[in-house]
């Protein structure tokens, strides 16, 4: 993947002489002391992260945290104090008015927290709006705005006002209203906070659902662990105006760069963070089809296991062989396809561990993963599925079962 | 102080005939229309304007307070009011909506104007009569003139209030499209600072109202003239007459705008 958007070292800081604090700063000032003493506010500082193309990019933070006023440095909305920031390539900071304004308009739209929706304009007008001010024409940019009005679900309230809408209603106008520009830009500011948890979780599938059909370039903003690490590809975690982790989700849980970060992700619901593939472990084992009931009992003798996966030639799961009915078998003379045990349950790769509980308890034998092309990757044990839920002991308990 | 007077008179004498000229373009197409109107014409506008931005009980209300006022003989002087106070509203939005909008983005702007508008606001107003005199000599104009230094001002500040006041997140919703600074203004600002600035209309226009007499000493016909005879001859009727019927004219006045207020705020509630 191309890397869409690039920050190099930038920083923002509010106050009269903005670009005289940075040293201070970088003498290891904290954000407090440089407030009391100079009145400026540092925003953000040394801000440096790539977004790829197509990804989904969490900044999340504590209120205060700088994460707001970072994500307004990707329109300019705050110019930064310091730093670059490359859109394509191109150093947006330099940019003048006209260069700007022609960005907002075509490639950066934003999502706000309060929806930030004009209230004396009817649904189609507000969705109408980003267009409008590039002077498309009525019919064309009426015709965008009710599509995108659609695609969000709203169909039938082109002509209500936004007071007249629920919270979630109106956040999806907000989103059209985005969309509707078609950017390969798209910066959400808390988009859900304002929302109950109810609707919330509604509006994340959503943004995820949109996303999988659109292909944008997301920057979403949230102080909320779960909210990131469902929606988010990667993750940055920013505390008092600097970065402070940039990786995945599963990066992130495995190895928290400090403590603020254990700290922060302490309550995280990671049974909706880990999937399959983190859990399950490499078979050391597979009997294939062709090979004789032998060569199982060989195979799960010399890795001191009690079953054994069967798989084909393309390494498609078939079933499972016992340790006893391999035994069995042998004596009454069976091959390996009569004694083979086929209500084994198969779970995708992605799956949350979360969906994966009530799986493990109600099969018998290990749950067998497998990729996109459907072939064996691993297996999981109900031990796994359950040190996966536990904080520490994921790495533990790999060594463990090896 | 009488030579900068003297000197503003003469320097200034084209600029002042040109405002003279105008008012008083204004102020006689209002009058001739008004007054051109069949009475009962002029009693169903009030009706239908009540009907309409308020209810109507309202609307037959106000029709009834005009038929009074015909009633007491002073049909034409309520006419010459009316355009009088219409024709300093007129010009106090031209000039005071601008004003207030470069005052909200110009804190420089800003600063330099509040004095001048705290002293336009209590500046007691018969030391700004006689100036006016000097320069559009006695009548209507100089009543105009007079009135809006002192109903100019709360357009003003409610305009820059309004602007100021705009939702800063609806603000930079509108920037991250890459508006304009004109489109802004025109699209975002205006139109959701209009229910304030409506409000300063009203004021602005209660303001006039309250000048009708106290301008016609500068020899502004009308209601005004009328209470001012009354108190000279001692005539308590007519004074009485006089007196209630601008009493009325407010009310209708004051009603109808804030209905009109009303009308525009139904939509609107910024976002919280």
């Amino acid at each position: 993947m191309t890397t869409k958007i690039k920050l190099e070292n930038v920083s923002k800081i509010f106050g009269s002489k903005p670009k005289s604090v940075i040293p201070m700063i970088k003498d290891g000032m904290e954000k407090n002391e440089i407030l009391e003493k100079t009145g400026h506010t540092v925003g953000v500082y040394d801000a440096s992260m790539e977004i790829k193309q197509g990804e989904i990019f969490v900044i999340m933070g504590l209120s205060g945290s700088g994460k707001s006023t970072l994500i307004r440095c990707f329109n300019l909305l705050n110019k930064p104090t310091n730093g670059s920031i490359f859109i394509d390539g191109e150093d947006i900071v330099k940019y003048n008015s006209t260069e700007l304004k022609r960005v907002r308009q075509e490639k950066v739209a934003m999502v706000f927290q309060h929806f930030g929706l004009f209230n004396h304009r009817t649904v189609l007008a507000n969705v109408e709006y980003g267009l409008e001010i590039r002077n498309v024409s009525k019919e064309e940019r009426q015709e965008i705005a009710r599509k995108n009005i659609e695609n969000v679900g709203l169909k039938g309230y082109e002509d209500k006002y936004p007071e007249q809408l629920s919270g979630g209603m109106q956040q999806r106008v907000g989103l059209a209203r985005a969309l509707a520009n078609d950017p390969d830009i798209l910066l959400m500011d808390e988009p859900f906070s304002a929302l109950d948890p109810l609707i919330r979780r509604e509006m994340q599938l959503e943004l995820l659902d949109i996303q999988e059909r659109l292909q944008k370039t997301i920057i979403f903003i949230t102080h909320d662990v779960n909210e990131a690490f469902k929606i988010g590809d990667r993750v940055a975690v920013m505390k008092d105006g600097k970065v402070v982790q940039v990786g995945t989700p599963e990066e992130i849980i495995e190895e928290p760069a400090n403590d603020y970060i254990s700290d922060f992700i302490k309550d995280i619901d990671r049974s909706k963070v880990f999937q399959a593939e983190h859990v399950m472990i490499k078979p050391n084992a597979l009997v294939s089809m062709k090979d004789g009931l032998n060569v199982a009992i060989k195979e799960m003798e010399e890795n001191n296991i009690s079953s054994v996966f069967a798989v084909d030639r393309g390494r498609h799961v078939k079933g499972i062989v016992t340790i006893d009915d391999a035994i069995a078998g042998i004596k009454e003379k069976k091959t390996l396809e009569d004694v083979l045990r086929t209500d084994i349950t198969v779970v995708q790769r992605d799956e949350y561990v979360n969906d994966l509980i009530a799986k493990t308890l109600e099969s018998k034998f290990p749950l067998a993963v497998v990729n996109e092309e459907d072939k064996l990757i691993g297996f999981i044990l109900r031990v796994h599925v359950l040190s996966g839920l536990v904080a520490e002991d994921v790495n533990e308990s790999e060594d463990y079962i090896g | 102080m009488e030579e900068f007077v003297d000197f503003l008179d003469s320097s200034l004498e084209g600029f002042f005939d040109f405002i003279y000229l105008l008012s008083s373009e204004i102020i006689n197409g209002i009058e001739t229309t008004l007054l051109w109107m069949p009475w009962w014409t002029f009693i169903l506008v009030i009706f239908l304007l009540g009907w309409y931005f308020k209810s109507l009980f309202s609307g037959v209300l106000y029709s009834i307070f005009i038929f009074l006022i015909g009633t007491f003989g002073l049909w034409e002087d309520m006419m010459t009011t009316i355009a009088v106070v219409l024709t300093a509203v007129i010009i106090s939005l031209v000039i005071g909506i601008p004003l207030g909008i470069w005052m909200a983005f110009s804190k420089g702007f800003s600063t330099v104007m509040r004095p001048i508008l705290d002293a336009m606001q209590t500046m007691p107003s018969f030391v700004y009569l006689i100036p006016a005199i000097f320069f559009f000599g006695l009548g209507n104009i100089s009543a105009i003139a007079a009135t809006l230094i002192y109903a100019l001002p709360p357009v003003i500040r409610l305009t820059e209030l309004a602007i100021r006041g705009v939702d800063k997140e609806v603000i930079e919703s509108a920037q991250s499209f890459g508006s304009s600074k004109w489109q802004m203004l025109r699209k975002i600002q205006l139109p959701q600072a209009l229910p304030t600035i409506m409000a300063g209309v009203n004021q602005t226009t209660m303001m006039a109202l309250a000048m009708v007499v106290i301008a016609s000493m500068v020899g502004a016909q009308g209601l005004g003239e009328q209470v001012l005879v009354s108190i000279n001859r001692i005539d308590i009727s007519l004074g009485f007459e006089a007196g209630i019927s601008i009493v009325f004219l407010a009310i209708i006045i004051d009603r109808v705008t804030n209905g009109i207020a009303d009308k525009l705020q139904k939509h609107r509630r910024i976002s919280e």
